[in-house]
């Protein structure tokens, strides 16, 4: 539950002769630790090596910068989408209906924003579409907490009417049932790139800010006598962190350079980090998703934490719909169909959330919709059937919760679950 | 002892307390006293009123009847939250600990503390745990940033016990603490409770093992069909006279008959 890269000390369990103070120790700690099944993000970097080894052989393009740039415009959503699931997972939850209620964020707004008609700003547009999405969550969580209904059949059901929702919308607007969008700003959201110079401002602000974050921790905690991070351990993760951000930047930029939207998806990802990691209201959601009745006799507001928790699904869902409705400049009767539910949960899912609760982190939402979005893209670039596509995803799923589950039998055999 | 006031030490009294749940009378004029600095026993068969009695106290099941008196003053507690408002913390079986979180977010749980309201206080919060489980002696544990999952049952307890004496408590009840334990762990345990007592805590310990009781406790309250049979010194009793009370000892009272008034003990 720290921030920062894979390596973090509570990923890795105490032992009895290594100290972690010092570089050799916090490795061999860390090393421990994935052998007891505490894998970390170990999985997601070994799975996206093989996938760029795969396609880059089988796929001339699949290494270019133009698709590099395209890459990260399909992964943009899911991963947004997928923060919300990570949240819902670890509360021991499920939403299944992120898909539908990320299309109803994008046709509300998308009908707002119709020119004349009644034409407003796309700020209050998106506004009012997060708000509805929001209250989506909000409603959902209602009925599962107060009457007690499992999620999943809640969500369910939430699925079928958010389906019937966008169907009536669309259909209503249009008679063909597409919806263009002719507004700039809300096209740019998922169409515009940074300029290379504001590429590595962005670059330069990330690396800087994590290694700020790195220092000031690892100087509280030892002017309060406690055991911090050894220093060698935050340069080298620092420089990790440089070189795979200054690296991205630069082969984006010998294309069209960094998109706008993956600039939005980082401010979510370090803002829910942040929630998660270091505020009461995310100690508190890890307290619900590993013991709900232990939190209810803390006297921890379980019902609240819940709802909390699915209207942040809800919200997120609404962003990624817009960004969804923007890339494609169109909302349509079929939007929020298709594979996109799988997907995100996918994708939190195989980024290393448990969908047992209580264990997970939001970037996990990131390295999932990197390895999602890669398999798909990789796969249309080879010109695979649909069918061989579905049955490829839902074999990398498989093999993910495999993994997941191979590790928590090696906790459990150590005791450690 | 000290700390003593116009209460001779007396922490918790509940005099004459009943509680029914329908037709069954779970406790029936259960006189049952704590003091400051003692390790009181609560023994009896399964049935007897032992849980039913601690619930009561802090107000899960709140008495039908009776008066209860803690630190000297008649309290009314309707919940877990009055009971820890008054100093009194229970530490259940099942020890109501998230395995996924580590031992300063467990100890800490629904009383995190923050810099600024929202933002964690890890260090401080670390730094306390450590404080806290040191004062209690408790060396088994490496680190306070190992998750819980990865504890053995022994240092569980020991986690869960330190987390109910953080908060200015002054009354520890302890449900069955070493039923699930080895020998070594019981040990630690058991002298966990009597520190404890040493801190001039009142502490209630529930357990089916006499022979932890006899090794912990000062006195021994002994519940029958839900009434209180016998009140001992651990001292001045024997093993075969309190199983000889747990399972024939006299009942003061038939529910529902006589209405006699209780016979001092």
């Amino acid at each position: 539950m720290t921030t920062g890269e894979a390596v973090s000390p509570a990923d890795a369990p105490g032992s009895d002769e290594t100290s972690p103070e010092t570089l050799s120790g916090y490795a061999q700690l860390w090393w421990q630790g994935v052998k007891y099944g505490e894998l970390g993000s170990l999985p997601i970097i070994v799975g996206l090596g093989v996938i760029v080894l795969i396609f880059g052989l089988l796929d001339d393009t699949f290494l270019t910068e133009r698709n590099f740039t395209n890459l990260l415009l399909q992964m943009a959503a899911i991963a947004t989408i997928a923060i919300g699931v990570v949240f819902v997972l670890l509360i021991g939850e499920i939403d299944l209906s992120v898909a539908f209620v990320s299309a109803v964020g994008g046709v509300v707004m998308t009908l707002l924003i119709r020119p004349e008609d009644p034409g407003w700003p796309w700020w209050l547009a998106i506004a009012i579409a997060l708000l509805c999405t929001t209250a989506i969550g909000f409603v959902q969580a209602l009925v599962i907490t107060k009457a007690g209904v499992p999620s999943f059949v809640v969500t369910l059901s939430g699925l079928l009417v958010w389906s019937g929702v966008v169907l009536i919308l669309t259909t209503q607007a249009s008679e063909v049932g597409t919806i263009r969008i002719q507004d700039d700003t809300v096209i740019g959201i998922a169409n515009d790139f940074l300029s290379d110079v504001q590429g590595w401002i962005v670059a330069v602000v990330v690396v800087a800010a994590f290694a700020i974050l790195q220092v000031q921790t690892a100087r509280t905690r030892r002017a309060g006598g406690l055991v911090a991070k050894p220093t060698v351990v935050m340069v080298l993760q620092t420089l990790g962190l440089a070189a795979v951000t200054f690296a991205a930047v630069w082969y984006a930029n010998k294309d069209r350079g960094i998109p706008k939207v993956i600039l939005i998806l980082g401010v979510f990802l370090v803002f829910w980090s942040f929630i998660a990691s270091r505020t009461r209201f995310g100690r508190h959601v890890y307290a619900v998703g590993g013991n709900a009745e232990a939190s209810r006799r803390a006297g921890i507001n379980v019902d609240r934490v819940r709802i909390a928790v699915f209207m942040i699904g809800g919200f997120m869902a609404g962003v990624g719909g817009i960004m969804l409705a923007s890339r494609l400049r169109s909302v349509a009767t079929n939007t929020g169909s298709g594979n996109l539910l799988l997907l995100v949960i996918a994708a939190a899912v195989i980024g290393g959330t448990s969908l047992f609760g209580g264990v997970g982190r939001v970037v996990s939402a990131l390295y999932g919709a990197l390895v999602i979005a890669s398999i798909q893209n990789g796969m249309d670039l080879l010109g695979l059937a649909s069918g061989t596509k579905f049955v490829i995803t839902g074999l990398v799923l498989l093999g993910a919760v495999l993994v997941d589950a191979y590790a928590k039998r090696r906790r459990v055999a150590r005791g450690m679950a | 002892m000290m700390g003593t006031s116009q209460t001779d030490g007396r922490l918790l009294e509940c005099t004459g307390v009943s509680r029914a749940f329908g037709a069954v009378q779970a406790l029936y004029r259960v006189d049952f006293e704590v003091r400051r600095g003692e390790v009181m026993a609560l023994v009896g068969d399964n049935g007897a009123g032992k849980s039913t009695l601690i619930k009561s106290i802090v107000g899960i099941h709140p008495f039908d009847e009776g008066e209860v008196r803690f630190e000297g003053k008649a309290v009314h507690i309707h919940g877990p939250r009055d009971a820890a408002h008054l100093g009194i913390e229970v530490v259940y079986q099942d020890l109501a600990l998230a395995d996924n979180l580590d031992v300063v977010a467990n100890m800490f749980l629904g009383r995190e503390r923050t810099h600024n309201v929202v933002v964690l206080n890890e260090s401080s919060m670390e730094r306390a745990s450590r404080e806290a489980l040191d004062s209690l002696s408790v060396t088994t544990l490496k680190s306070v940033r190992q998750r819980v999952a990865g504890l053995s049952g022994g240092q569980r307890q020991a986690v869960a016990v330190a987390k109910s004496v953080m908060w200015d408590s002054k009354l520890v009840i302890l449900d069955e603490p070493t039923a699930a334990l080895g020998v070594a762990q019981t040990r630690q345990v058991l002298d966990l409770v009597r520190r404890l007592a040493e801190k001039n805590l009142g502490v209630v310990i529930i357990s089916h093992n006499l022979h932890d009781v006899f090794d912990a406790a000062d006195r021994i309250t002994v519940l029958r069909l839900g009434q209180r049979v016998a009140t001992l010194k651990t001292s001045e009793t024997t093993q075969q006279e309190v199983v000889h009370a747990i399972t024939a000892g006299t009942l003061d009272h038939v529910p529902g008959m006589a209405d006699a008034p209780p016979i001092e003990a």
